[in-house]
């Protein structure tokens, strides 16, 4: 975040000529990673990060509505009146949310009770909206897929990382497998809602540090 | 992104273009809404039923068999079809052998954070509520959460007592939550400490619901053991 241009660049470039590039999909892996570079969609990123299970269904809910919605919202690119693009982004993507919260339904009754009420706030995650306006909107289908598929994988990864660290220290197990002998003292602050924000925090900095030491190389 | 300048850019769309675009999108995303409806709607109604039967057989050991009745008004129905809503349900588990195993009892209440569900399972012949599972709760991980897997605080559910007085028309004890580590009678449900308020609201979801239902379903399991019995009695004799 301290190097704007870098995040400028990513987030706007949008390339003109129809060819696939690579690039759509590698920068949402890390040089733009959602979380960790953007900060977008941070409320399910805080809320559902408390197991890793949760953290993995939740970036792959996520990724999967990104995914159609982008793919949508790229073929159908020059049928959406500017004026009213907001709204069919919204309608595109509540829908995608709706297929995706029946579909954890008929997957697992228990995944779908301990995400709540976040699967249907995928709807006003701030990262798929503006994939949709950014990048989707301006580009051909592939480059889409593939912006999409970087950008998915780079949450995914990013939620898991917090998923993994206060599954860890909150509950001392990892996929409910535990880690730690029984005498173990969860840290039980790491899966209340502020063991989030100092996980994020954390994660924030290794991630600022090791950019800084890239660049200063 | 200017999206201002970029509708400067082109000549304004006519309403009817804009009206085109939302509803044929509206249309669309209807259409793939309903498909996914009706596709994924029986793998739900399955998962919804085998996660409540999983609840009973938990609640009742031993049962292999369950059948839902309703209870409405003061009576006891098979339940056919669709539940009405605020209608009291209770599964009556079967063992193997087709004996009766014990009657789970649905019941809620608010708990620290919002309405919690839970169902516990009566043993009548004994008098005793014989198991307690969580159906639904947002009680606060790592605390409130202890009502579900703290071990201490579910052995309160083994046997917990709810005998019916003399002329079986009200509990002879109300089940009452106490102070952990204050449990001295066996109708008594000890709390959680870290988990005070949620163990003391699961003591009274309990509470209420006993003393609400259990005389009902008790007698008409008499009812039913007095017509089994002579059943039985005309078969031998």
């Amino acid at each position: 975040m301290d190097k704007p241009e870098v995040k400028g660049k990513g987030i706007f470039s949008a390339s003109l000529e129809d060819g696939l590039s690579t690039d759509e999909f590698i920068k949402g892996l890390w040089r733009d990673n959602p979380v960790f570079v953007q900060v977008l969609g941070m409320c399910p990123v805080l809320a559902v990060s408390n197991t890793a299970i949760n953290a993995l269904a939740m970036g792959l809910a996520t990724a999967f509505v990104l995914l159609m919605s982008n793919i949508l919202v790229s073929s159908l690119r020059n049928f959406i009146p500017k004026q009213v693009r907001i709204a069919s982004y919204i309608l595109i993507i509540a829908t995608f949310v709706t297929i995706t919260d029946y579909a954890i339904q008929a997957i697992s009754i228990e995944l779908h009770k301990s995400l709540g009420a976040f699967i249907s706030l995928i709807v006003v995650n701030c990262l798929i909206l503006s994939r949709a306006e950014a990048f989707a909107s301006k580009n051909s289908i592939g480059n889409s897929i593939l912006d999409a598929l970087g950008m998915g994988v780079g949450f995914t990864f990013a939620l898991f990382c917090l998923g993994a660290v206060r599954e860890i220290f909150g509950n001392g197990t990892i996929f409910s497998f535990p880690l730690f002998a029984e005498n173990f003292q969860e840290w039980i602050i790491m899966i209340l809602p502020a063991g989030g924000f100092f996980t994020l925090a954390a994660w924030l900095l290794i991630f600022n540090i090791m950019k800084k030491r890239k660049l200063s190389t | 992104m200017s999206g201002t300048s970029v509708t400067e850019m082109k000549s304004p769309d006519s309403g009817a273009t804009m009206l085109r675009a939302m509803v044929g999108i509206g249309v669309l995303c209807a259409l793939m809404i309903v498909l996914t409806f009706e596709g994924t709607l029986p793998r739900i109604e399955r998962n919804k039923a085998v996660a409540l039967e999983k609840a009973v057989f938990q609640v009742l050991p031993g049962a292999m068999n369950k059948e839902t009745f309703q209870l409405d008004q003061g009576k006891i129905s098979v339940l056919s079809g669709e539940a009405a809503k605020d209608v009291q349900l209770i599964y009556v588990g079967y063992d193997e052998s087709g004996e009766l195993a014990g009657i789970a009892v649905e019941a809620s209440g608010l708990g620290f954070a919002d309405v919690i569900r839970i169902l516990y399972g009566y043993d009548p012949a004994n008098q005793k509520i014989i198991g307690f599972h969580v159906l639904e709760s947002k009680e606060t991980p790592g605390l409130g959460d202890k009502i579900e897997k703290d071990p201490i605080f579910l052995e309160n559910f083994k046997a917990l007592d709810v005998s019916l007085t003399e002329n079986k028309s009200g509990l002879e004890n109300a089940v009452v939550p106490v102070k952990k580590g204050s449990k001295k009678n066996p109708w008594e449900v000890d709390g959680i400490t870290g988990a005070t308020i949620s163990s003391r609201a699961i003591g009274n979801i309990i509470g209420s619901s006993t003393e609400k239902w259990i005389p009902l379903i008790y007698k008409s399991w008499k009812n039913s053991e007095l017509i089994k019995q002579e059943k039985d009695k005309m078969k031998n004799g």
